[in-house]
């Protein structure tokens, strides 16, 4: 799956979780102006395994406390809207949560 | 996505009056919304707004249960003396169960957030406070004027 064929919903979020893959992330960042460094994987990978775990797409706390990144340091790594961003990047869902 | 150059970023004003423990969560948690978002934040702390942001008061916030018609328990009792404490402690708890953070890490979150905070200069002035009795995280001190032109543009909302 590319940007171009895969498939998202109105705001953006990927309709299908199966449809994601590193590539596809990589492309999606880009998008966004966002470059994947090995700290954003680390953010990205501890939102899609709560997600997984869980079934419920998480907030800022929730990752910062999973990833061990510090809540100042994911809006540098994702700036403008960094739970948006992170849930779109990383194929899950909007977040459920207000935190 | 990033706003285009043509589209004003969206920006949210919110301006916090009231110093109990409830009134104090809604302001914080849109605030937060907002920042998660993507959209721009700041905060006004004014009159009993104030003791959100005040170093002595910021961790002693009570849950107003007196005239409160949601209060779980009836007036009468709400007012006697302790019933507040534990009402509050018990909320305290239930907040720690959803992993809602205590105000003061609240709006330490909201600094590392990029959110901005501001106190009245006429409430400190009632309250015969300054600055260095607010916690640090409160950026400036300023009128309510400076508040409106800060917030040319912006979505307000008063609590």
């Amino acid at each position: 799956m590319s940007i171009e064929t895969v498939q998202t919903d109105a705001e953006g979020y990927l309709t299908n979780r199966d449809d994601w893959s590193e590539e596809l992330a990589m492309e999606l960042a880009k998008q966004f102006s966002v470059e994947l460094s090995d700290e954003h994987w680390t953010v990205l990978n501890a939102a899609r395994a709560i997600e997984t775990e869980s079934g419920s797409s998480p907030g800022l706390r929730k990752i910062s406390k999973r990833s061990e990144t510090p809540i100042k340091a994911i809006y540098k790594l994702f700036p403008d809207g960094p739970a948006k961003l992170i849930a779109k990047i990383a194929g899950i869902p909007k977040p459920k949560s207000c935190l | 996505m990033t706003d285009s150059g043509t589209q004003k970023k969206r920006s949210l004003s919110v301006i916090c009056s009231k110093g109990s423990f409830d009134m104090a969560y809604p302001g914080l948690i849109l605030a937060n919304a907002a920042r998660m978002a993507g959209v721009d934040a700041r905060l006004f702390f004014t009159f009993w707004g104030l003791d959100i942001v005040n170093k002595k008061k910021i961790d002693r916030l009570h849950l107003n249960l007196v005239g409160n018609p949601s209060a779980p328990v009836p007036a009468m009792i709400a007012g006697l003396p302790g019933v507040e404490a534990l009402a509050t402690a018990q909320m305290r708890k239930e907040m720690e169960r959803l992993d809602i953070p205590p105000i003061r890490e609240f709006v330490e979150m909201l600094d590392d957030a990029g959110a901005d905070l501001y106190g009245c200069q006429m409430a400190l002035d009632m309250f015969k406070l300054t600055k260095d009795d607010l916690v640090p995280q409160v950026k400036d001190v300023l009128t309510a004027m400076d508040f409106m032109d800060m917030s040319e543009g912006a979505q307000i909302i008063f609590i």
